[in-house]
């Protein structure tokens, strides 16, 4: 591949990728801050942003830390949490296809933020198409390291009660489920979520309901896909 | 290595292997021309919205309603959220703002 080439794809993707710039930066170093004041330096928070790569999983993946989970219990609860990836990678087969010895790393860095730019990314056919696909992802997850990074470094210089930042955890997911809500699709699929884990808590106590609720959520989903096949048949 | 540093790297593994596995798996999957079943698209519509739903309880679930603060903090500071993030629309400001908002609560408000 023509160098110059490389280099108009880097010029195309930068400017697509800074709004995810301001949101990595803040929820990176929002992120080393937390890592920090729970007593996991540096190390770790650049180890688990390079490896892990996964936003929301990395605040839940703190707990898990912190709390000493069981590991099993640490896989099922990161598989459910990023079952959503699954959808991304079925709507990216076609456009990673022949991505060649970029497909690896395109694979592995498509988080949430990388696919709502390049799912929609239509760059110019003079441009290497992989290659700003390429760019575009290792520009965000850079984002997100400098990010961590930087909250490390601020959380050991500054020194103030961070009792309660924890939840940013919570907002975040509350901030998606309220984004969700406003697209207008899968009403009903959030409520089952909400219900089905409040009957869970209720039933099975707080430390014991996480394997039920999901069980349930995915069983009254397959009933309602059933429900509408059958009326599909008709 | 002590135990405690081998149970968090064993962690942090099990955390990459069900990221790798949701990021790779449809590529492994459905190679070039498959067509993806229907129940798998079902589910990828629906799941995501169900998921989120769970982990908001899961987020909440130490909330005792029956002692003090029956909640408030947590209640007051999603309501801000979410009345933030309908008018705003901005990610950064209403996770922001509801973080302030519970920090402060627990912090000052009901110590």
């Amino acid at each position: 591949m023509d160098e110059n080439k490389k280099l108009a794809a880097l010029r195309y993707a930068f400017p697509r990728t800074i709004p995810v710039m301001a949101g990595y930066l803040v929820l990176g170093a929002a992120y080393g801050i937390l890592m920090n004041v729970n007593g996991y330096g540096f190390w770790w928070a650049l180890m688990i942003s390079v490896i892990v790569y996964a936003g929301s999983l990395q605040y839940l993946g703190l707990q898990f830390l912190v709390a000493a989970v069981n590991p099993i219990y640490a896989f099922f609860m990161s598989l459910m949490l990023n079952a959503r990836h699954l959808f991304y990678g079925i709507s990216m087969l076609d456009k990673y296809r022949d991505a060649g010895k970029l497909k690896p790393y395109l694979i592995f860095s498509l988080s949430d933020e990388t696919f709502s730019v390049v799912c929609h990314e239509q760059p110019p056919k003079t441009l290497p198409i992989h290659w700003v696909y390429f760019w575009v992802s290792i520009l965000d997850q850079c984002y997100w390291i400098i990010g961590t990074v930087i909250g490390v470094l601020l959380g050991s210089m500054i020194k103030f009660d961070t009792k309660g930042m924890d939840f940013a955890l919570t907002a975040l997911f509350v901030v998606i489920f309220v984004d969700q809500w406003k697209s207008g699709n899968g009403h009903r699929a959030a409520l089952i979520g909400v219900l089905a884990s409040v009957a869970c808590v209720v039933i099975f106590g707080q430390n014991a309901f996480i394997i039920p609720a999901m069980i349930l959520i995915l069983g009254i989903i397959t009933l309602d896909y059933k429900k509408s096949e059958k009326r599909e048949e008709v | 290595m002590s135990a405690e540093v081998i149970r968090n790297l064993i962690i942090i593994a099990m955390m990459v292997a069900a990221t790798m596995l949701t990021r790779f798996l449809p590529f492994l999957l459905f190679p070039a021309g498959k067509k993806t079943p229907k129940y798998i698209t079902y589910l990828g519509t629906t799941l995501p919205y169900a998921t989120i739903g769970l982990l908001v309880v899961y987020c909440l679930k130490n909330i005792n309603f029956f002692a003090s603060p029956f909640g408030l903090p947590e209640i007051i500071a999603i309501a801000v959220i979410v009345v933030l993030h309908l008018w705003r629309g901005n990610s950064l400001i209403s996770i922001g703002a509801g973080t302030a908002v519970y920090m402060l609560m627990i912090q000052a408000v009901f110590k």
